[in-house]
């Protein structure tokens, strides 16, 4: 007795020419559900490795490179831009997102790979404009070597909350940047990466590492043009506005 | 229900056999939950309303084990009473209908189900929410001093602001051992949900809405926040640890975050029960 009910049937019902009949055509009503079963799950298949493939691709993780002596530990060099453009993102091009630089080339990556228990020096360059933060408390340094930043080469602690164009924010580390906009009325603002030579304000800050891990991060500002509370888009997609710190 | 006779043995009593399988084992089974299970089930006994939780959880399960057991020694009895004989295809006989049986089943579930309900909703009410969201106007509210902390989401962290230490917000949440803490969970952008599993804690954390829930800590320990509403990108990643400590330590600890925070402090909106912030410019 097979296990299909189609044959099932056919079998208990072999007693008259009617019911044989009858079992036949139910034999091949089988045939075509077993075909089109099939089919369904080759293509659930292909669907799921498809969802599965363009769900667990990410960019490319950046190595920090050793930071110049006498400081030590490691350097991340990071711009945000307000558009990354068509020429890093043809998909997306007003989308805002992170840069970081890697062998002198700008890199649309947001995953970052620095040395466990160490030092890591960030330098971002910010060419983008304010957007204000939602919750103003994210507006001061947090978990920085020494609490602070340096904005354009003066070291302060907060900003002010509307100045606010991005934050860099390593929740599990503690670690609360806020960065603020270019000005409104700045010449020269950069429309879309790459965007040297463009206005844009100098940040840097130091943050400790600690213990190996994966830390996400992410801005907190919403700063996604166009999209629901300002938080669609690229503040949702790996690789623009939040990302990973593999400590290694 | 007919099992297969041999010529010359009478037919037992099922139902009479089943139910002493039944009701011997429930008389085993139910005690042995209540006692040796009931302490162990969750959330465990942080918090007075955690506690009320084990409770809860374990007169739940004390309830629902005769009826399990009804189902698995039914189901095992006709497995091994009622088989069919092998090499033949035999029907049972037609099942009409048994009034009995019929009204007996309407009347036992409706009986536990309708005391399961009077009871939820009495322990609901006796302890002021059994640390669920409450809304903003709780039905019942605790007698005695309570300590105002505000929870508030966002895409994807809590923060939690102190009314009655100037409106300082931190980045952690601290709550002093027992000590009634009346919570005001809200979001600042989309749906979120406050749970502190270990405190016996959930609360909805809504846009625009004040959720109350009220906890009592009964010992200083540490204790995972977590959201429980799927609310992004990063919903996974939205936790953070909490601490019940000592009310000298708690003293101790609110002073520092006034010093630590004063900065962000003085450009915080005026303590609210929820907030509305002004809509960004790249949002609109």
């Amino acid at each position: 007795m097979g296990g299909f009910p189609g044959c099932l049937w056919r079998h208990r019902l072999a007693s008259s020419g009617e019911q044989v009949e009858w079992g036949a055509q139910l034999s091949t009503l089988a045939k075509k559900v077993l075909g089109v079963g099939s089919a369904v799950v080759v293509l659930g298949v292909l669907i799921g490795l498809y969802v599965a493939s363009w769900a667990t691709s990410q960019p490319n993780t950046i190595v920090a490179s050793a930071a110049p002596p006498p400081s030590g530990g490691t350097q991340l060099t990071l711009e945000t831009v307000a558009a990354i453009g068509p020429k890093y993102e043809p998909s997306h091009p007003d989308w805002v997102s992170y840069l970081v630089r890697k062998d002198n080339k700008w890199i649309h990556s947001t995953i970052y790979s620095v040395p466990a228990n160490s030092v890591v020096h960030v330098t971002l360059y910010q060419y983008d404009g304010d957007s204000g933060l939602r919750n103003p408390f994210l507006s001061q340094v947090q978990g920085t070597v020494g609490e602070t930043e340096t904005v354009d080469g003066k070291t302060i602690n907060s900003i002010p909350p509307e100045e606010a164009s991005h934050t860099f924010v390593i929740p599990q580390l503690g670690v609360f940047v806020p960065l603020p906009g270019v000005p409104e009325e700045a010449k020269n603002q950069c429309e879309f990466a790459p965007c040297e030579g463009a206005a844009h304000r100098t940040i840097t800050f130091s943050f400790r590492t600690g213990k190996k891990g994966r830390y996400r991060w992410q801005c907190f500002v919403p700063c996604a043009a166009g999209y629901i509370d300002g938080f669609g888009g690229p503040m949702q997609t790996l690789g623009y506005m939040d990302g990973f710190i593999n400590v290694v | 229900m007919a099992a297969e006779t041999h010529p010359g043995t009478p037919e037992p009593n099922h139902a009479r056999r089943f139910t002493a399988l039944w009701v011997i084992s429930s008389l085993i089974a139910t005690p042995l939950v209540i006692f040796l299970l009931g302490p162990s089930l969750p959330p465990g006994n942080g918090s007075e309303q955690a506690s009320g939780h084990v409770t809860d959880n374990t007169v739940l399960l004390a309830m629902a084990t005769p009826v399990l057991l009804l189902v698995v020694i039914y189901l095992i009895y006709a497995s091994i009473f009622f088989r069919q004989p092998k090499g033949g295809v035999l029907e049972g006989p037609a099942v009409r209908g048994d009034s009995r049986v019929q009204t007996a089943w309407v009347v036992i579930t409706s009986v536990l189900v309708l005391s399961l309900a009077a009871y939820g909703t009495v322990r609901l009410l006796a302890d002021n929410g059994a640390g669920s969201g409450s809304g903003p106007k709780p039905l019942t509210v605790p007698k005695g001093p309570k300590l105002p902390v505000q929870v508030i989401a966002q895409q994807w962290a809590f923060t939690y602001r102190y009314p009655t230490y100037g409106g300082v917000e931190t980045t952690h949440l601290e709550l002093p051992d027992n000590e009634m803490v009346e919570l005001h969970v809200t979001s600042i952008d989309v749906i979120h949900s406050f749970w502190a599993y270990k405190l016996g804690v959930k609360a909805d954390a809504n846009p625009g809405v004040d959720n109350i829930a009220f906890v009592k800590p009964t010992h200083e320990q540490s204790f995972e926040v977590r959201c429980s509403e799927l609310c992004g990108i990063w919903h996974g990643y939205m936790f953070d640890k909490g601490h019940v400590v000592s009310p000298a330590a708690f003293e101790t600890w609110i002073h520092e975050q006034q010093t630590k925070f004063a900065p962000a402090t003085k450009v915080l909106p005026p303590y609210s029960k929820t907030y509305s912030p002004e809509p960004t410019r790249r949002a609109e």
